[in-house]
């Protein structure tokens, strides 16, 4: 499986992916990116989803949950795209892919992780799921 | 034969094919089916002890098969089998 190294996000979907996290906090935010896969792997348009965890939870964990996965894939179709990601923020924590995160990711998606500190989105970094499970592999986000 | 719907990040593992025909009675043995045939899904379906990995969710038509018969769900020729992931983290 060819794997792409860098994920192009436009900086208008960015600043909602930012957007979300910091009208989650200080609880995680989540969603879907929707896009495309070649030649390059782009983000085309941003899904927000509810975070499904116990509130007690919801600081350090999100959850997407089955019925939600379905209606965003349908979603996805119904623009003619593919689900190619999920973004979740980290409040007042570095946005680096946790082994909580690698335990519960999928193969093939991006996962955009943006920090969020003090209420204020500060940076994005994306991690896609190695061959084998046994860890994350940076991938470069790019505006174009 | 019965159809499984298969989620956006397996279908690598599918040939990009999003449903694919199973043999199988029970939902089990559809699955055994489907790692025999695509091999490299399998890590993303089962645990090593042969437990369903966590964020599998598997539904026969709208249904969730742990409110039927769990992995012993009886699969009739026309039923659809869907794997849907629980999307976690933090």
């Amino acid at each position: 499986m060819e794997r792409s190294v860098s994920l192009i996000i436009p900086p208008d979907l960015l600043v909602k992916i930012y957007q979300n996290g910091e009208k989650s906090f200080p609880d995680e935010g989540a969603g879907f990116l929707f896009g495309t896969d070649t030649p390059t792997r782009r983000v085309l348009a941003v899904y927000d989803l509810a975070n499904a965890r116990e509130d007690a939870a919801r600081h350090n964990r999100f959850l997407i949950t089955p019925e939600d996965y379905l209606k965003g894939e349908l979603e996805a179709e119904r623009l003619g795209l593919d689900v190619i990601g999920v973004f979740h923020s980290h409040p007042d924590s570095p946005n680096h892919a946790s082994e909580y995160d690698r335990e519960w990711a999928q193969p093939y998606f991006s996962y955009v992780i943006t920090s969020v500190y003090s209420g204020k989105a500060l940076e994005s970094r994306s991690w896609r799921l190695a061959e084998d499970r046994s860890q994350f592999i940076e991938e470069t986000i790019t505006s174009a | 034969m019965p159809t499984l719907r298969i989620p956006t990040p397996l279908r690598v593992y599918t040939d990009g094919q999003s449903e694919i025909p199973v043999n199988g009675a029970t939902v089990s043995e559809a699955l055994s089916d489907l790692v025999t045939r695509h091999p490299a899904i399998k890590q993303h379906i089962f645990k090593e002890d042969g437990e369903l990995q966590p964020f599998v969710n598997l539904f026969k038509g709208q249904e969730n098969i742990v409110f039927l018969g769990g992995l012993d769900t009886p699969l009739a020729e026309k039923d659809s089998l869907r794997i849907i992931p629980s999307i976690a983290g933090g």
